[in-house]
C-alpha cells in the first residue's frame, strides 16, 4: 500500500515504514506462528503417525483415519452421542433464549433484574461446581426424585446411572443456559423499529401476524449468528460431560462427548497420533456445518439491503 | 389524569401486544410467569447453596430451600478436604487469573492498534488471517502444543496457561479492540503525531486511556473465562500444589464421591463466590459485553 502511494520509495523504505508496526504485532506474530500455524502442521502430520509421546512418531499412512471410520465403535458412539447433544440443546436453547426475549422486550418493568436472572446460568454454567450441581439433582437420591416424590409421590429412577437419561441431564443443563443468546436476541428486537408495529396494526395486523410477518424476518440475521455460535460450542462440550461420567463417558458410552473421546485416546491412552486425526475429523465437521450454514442463510436470513 | 386516559384507552387502535408496555391484569400475568421461570432457573442453585448450610443427613430428603439451621461445619469439612487446602487452589487460580488478564489486555491490544492505526505492508494479509483464526477449534493445535511444552519443560507450570495469553492468542479480543478502537476519531493522534509523537506513546497515551471499557470488558471475560477453564488445566497440571480451584473441586468429587454432598456442596460454592461477585459488580459491562459483541457466555 505504502510503496503505492509514494511511487519514488524503495522496498527499503517500506520495510522501514513498517517496522513499527510489526513491533506491535510481534507478541501476536510470535503466538500465530509458534502456537497456531505451527501445531496445527504438527498435528496434521501427527495425525498420519502413530505418537505415544515417548517413542518417535511413526508414520502409518491413512490407517488412523481407515480406522476411525471403518472400525472404531467408539467413533460412532461418540458421534451418536455429540450430535445428539447438538440437535437437541441448541434449538430448545434457541426458543428458549428468544421466548423469553420477547416477553422481555415489551417495555416490561424490572427488566433489567429478570435480565441478570436469566443471565447468571450463563456464566457460571461453564463450571466444575455447576457439573457437580447437576449430577446430584440428578442422581437416585437427587434433588429431582426428591421434589417428584414430594409433588407425585414417585420415585423416580438414578437419572445420571442410567444409559437411557445420562444424556438429555446434559442436554437439560445447555438449556438452562440461555440467557447469553437471550441477551444477544433482546439487542436485536431493539434493533426493529417500532414504527413497523404502528404501521402493522394499523392495517389491522394481529399479533400472530407482527410475529410472523415483522420480528421473526427482520431478525433471522440474530437468529443464524447465535445458531452457529451456540452449535460450535455445544461440538466443543467438555466439562460437564467429564465431571458427570467421573471422565469414563459412561454408562456405556452414554455421555461419549466428542471432545471427551479425543482427550481420552490423547491422554489416557497416550495414542496421540489417533488424537490428532480425530482432531481433524472434528475440525471438518465444524467447518462443513458452518459452511453449510453460511450457503443456507442465503435462503432464509433476511439481510436489509 | 385517570380520566383523560380511559376515554382515550378504548380508542379504535387495534389490539396490539407491541402497542405499548403492557397493563392492567396482562401486566401482572405477565410478571407471574416471569417470576415464577426466574425462580425454576435459580432453584438448583439456591438449593446447592441452602444444602450446603445444612447437616449432613437432611440433604437429600429435603428439596426446600429454606434452612432449618445453619450449620458452617460443611466448608471446613471441604476446605481441608484434600492434601492440600482450598487456599492452595484459589491462590493458584488467581495468580494464572490474574496473570491471563494483564497478557491479553497488553498483547491483544497492541495488535489491534496495529491493525487499525499502523499502515503497513500485508495488513490485509494478517488481518484475515487473525479472523480466520477465530473460527479455529482449539483441539486440532491441543496435542502439538503439549509436546512443544513438554519439550520446554512447562508441564506441571503455570506457564501453558498464561504464556498464550501474552502471545494474543485470544484472537476474539483482538477482534473486540478493533471494532472499538476504529470508533476513537483518528484526528485525536493525527494530532498528537503532529505534536510529534511516535506510534507507541500514541497508543500508551492516547488509545489505551480512551479505551477503558474495551479493556474492561476484556479483563472480565478472561478473568472469569481463566477461573472456569477446565480442560487446559486438566491436560497441563498433575501436581495437586499446582491444582486450579477447578481441578481441586473435580479432586474433592473423586475423593469423597457420594460420601459428603455437605463439603462438596460447600466447596461448589465457594468457586463460584468470585465469579459471582464480579457479576453482581460488574452486570451491566458483562450484559453489555454480550449484547454488543455476541460473545458465547
Amino acid at each position: 500500500m505504502a510503496s503505492i502511494a509514494q511511487p519514488s520509495s524503495g522496498l527499503g523504505q517500506t520495510v522501514r515504514k513498517s517496522l513499527p508496526a510489526y513491533g506491535f504485532l510481534s507478541p501476536w506474530l510470535i503466538g500465530l506462528f509458534c502456537l497456531t500455524a505451527g501445531p496445527v502442521l504438527a498435528s496434521l502430520y501427527l495425525s498420519f503417525t502413530n505418537f505415544d509421546l515417548i517413542q518417535t512418531p511413526r508414520w502409518v499412512g491413512t490407517a488412523n483415519y481407515e480406522r476411525i471410520f471403518t472400525n472404531d465403535p467408539k467413533f460412532i458412539a461418540a458421534m451418536k452421542v455429540t450430535f445428539t447433544y447438538v440437535l437437541l440443546s441448541v434449538p430448545f436453547k434457541l426458543a428458549f433464549a428468544l421466548m423469553l426475549a420477547m416477553a422481555l422486550n415489551r417495555g416490561i418493568q424490572g427488566l433489567s433484574i429478570y435480565r441478570a436472572i436469566f443471565y447468571l446460568p450463563s456464566l457460571l454454567g461453564a463450571s466444575v461446581a455447576i457439573a457437580v450441581l447437576w449430577r446430584q439433582v440428578f442422581a437416585g437420591d437427587g434433588l429431582l426424585n426428591a421434589v417428584l416424590k414430594w409433588a407425585f409421590g414417585y420415585q423416580g429412577p438414578s437419572w445420571i446411572s442410567n444409559p437411557d437419561y445420562a444424556l438429555y441431564t446434559l442436554v437439560s443443563l445447555s438449556i438452562w443456559q440461555f440467557g447469553s443468546p437471550m441477551i444477544i436476541f433482546l439487542a436485536g428486537l431493539r434493533q426493529i423499529p417500532q414504527d413497523m408495529y404502528e404501521a402493522a396494526s394499523l392495517d389491522g395486523a394481529g399479533p400472530m401476524r407482527q410475529m410472523f410477518k415483522i420480528t421473526l424476518p427482520l431478525l433471522t440475521p440474530v437468529i443464524f449468528f447465535n445458531g452457529v455460535i451456540q452449535t460450535i460450542e455445544a461440538f466443543k462440550a467438555f466439562t460437564p460431560a467429564f465431571i458427570v461420567s467421573e471422565g469414563t463417558g459412561g454408562p456405556v458410552d452414554s455421555t461419549m462427548f466428542y471432545t471427551l473421546y479425543l482427550y481420552l485416546e490423547g491422554f489416557a491412552y497416550l495414542r496421540m497420533g489417533y488424537a490428532s486425526a480425530l482432531a481433524w475429523v472434528l475440525v471438518v465437521i465444524i467447518a462443513f456445518f458452518t459452511a453449510f450454514s453460511f450457503l443456507s442463510a442465503k435462503y432464509w436470513v433476511h439481510y436489509d439491503d | 389524569m385517570t380520566t383523560e386516559i380511559s376515554v382515550a384507552a378504548p380508542a379504535a387502535a387495534p389490539p396490539s401486544v407491541f402497542a405499548g408496555p403492557p397493563k392492567g391484569i396482562k401486566a401482572i400475568l405477565l410478571h407471574a410467569i416471569l417470576f415464577v421461570a426466574s425462580l425454576a432457573m435459580l432453584y438448583p442453585l439456591i438449593w446447592m447453596f441452602v444444602s450446603s448450610l445444612r447437616p449432613e443427613e437432611e440433604i437429600f430428603s429435603n428439596p426446600s430451600i429454606i434452612p432449618n439451621h445453619i450449620d458452617f461445619s460443611s466448608y471446613w469439612r471441604g476446605w481441608t478436604g484434600l492434601r492440600f487446602s482450598f487456599g492452595t487452589f484459589f491462590w493458584n487460580s488467581l495468580v494464572i487469573s490474574v496473570l491471563s488478564v494483564i497478557g491479553n489486555m497488553m498483547s491483544c491490544s497492541l495488535a489491534a492498534y496495529a491493525f487499525t492505526r499502523l499502515k503497513f505492508a500485508g495488513r490485509d494479509f494478517w488481518f484475515a488471517l487473525m479472523l480466520g483464526t477465530l473460527m479455529m477449534p482449539q483441539h486440532v493445535v491441543l496435542i502439538p502444543q503439549y509436546v512443544l511444552f513438554l519439550n520446554l519443560g512447562w508441564v506441571d507450570t503455570i506457564a501453558p496457561l498464561v504464556v498464550p495469553k501474552f502471545l494474543a492468542v485470544d484472537a476474539f479480543f483482538i477482534f473486540l479492540m478493533v471494532q472499538f478502537f476504529r470508533g476513537i476519531p483518528k484526528e485525536l493522534d493525527e494530532a498528537a503525531a503532529m505534536d510529534g509523537c511516535g506510534p507507541w506513546r500514541i497508543y500508551w497515551r492516547i488509545m489505551l486511556p480512551l479505551s477503558m471499557p474495551v479493556l474492561a470488558t476484556t479483563a472480565i471475560f478472561t478473568f472469569i473465562w481463566t477461573w472456569d477453564e477446565f480442560f487446559a488445566p486438566l491436560v497441563y497440571l498433575n501436581d495437586m500444589g499446582s491444582y486450579t480451584v477447578q481441578l481441586g473441586l473435580r479432586a474433592f468429587v473423586d475423593s469423597t464421591g457420594k460420601s459428603d454432598w455437605g463439603a462438596l456442596f460447600a466447596m461448589s460454592v465457594v468457586t463460584l463466590v468470585p465469579v459471582l461477585v464480579l457479576f453482581v459488580l460488574f452486570q451491566r459491562l458483562l450484559i453489555e459485553g454480550i449484547a454488543t459483541t455476541g460473545m458465547k457466555r
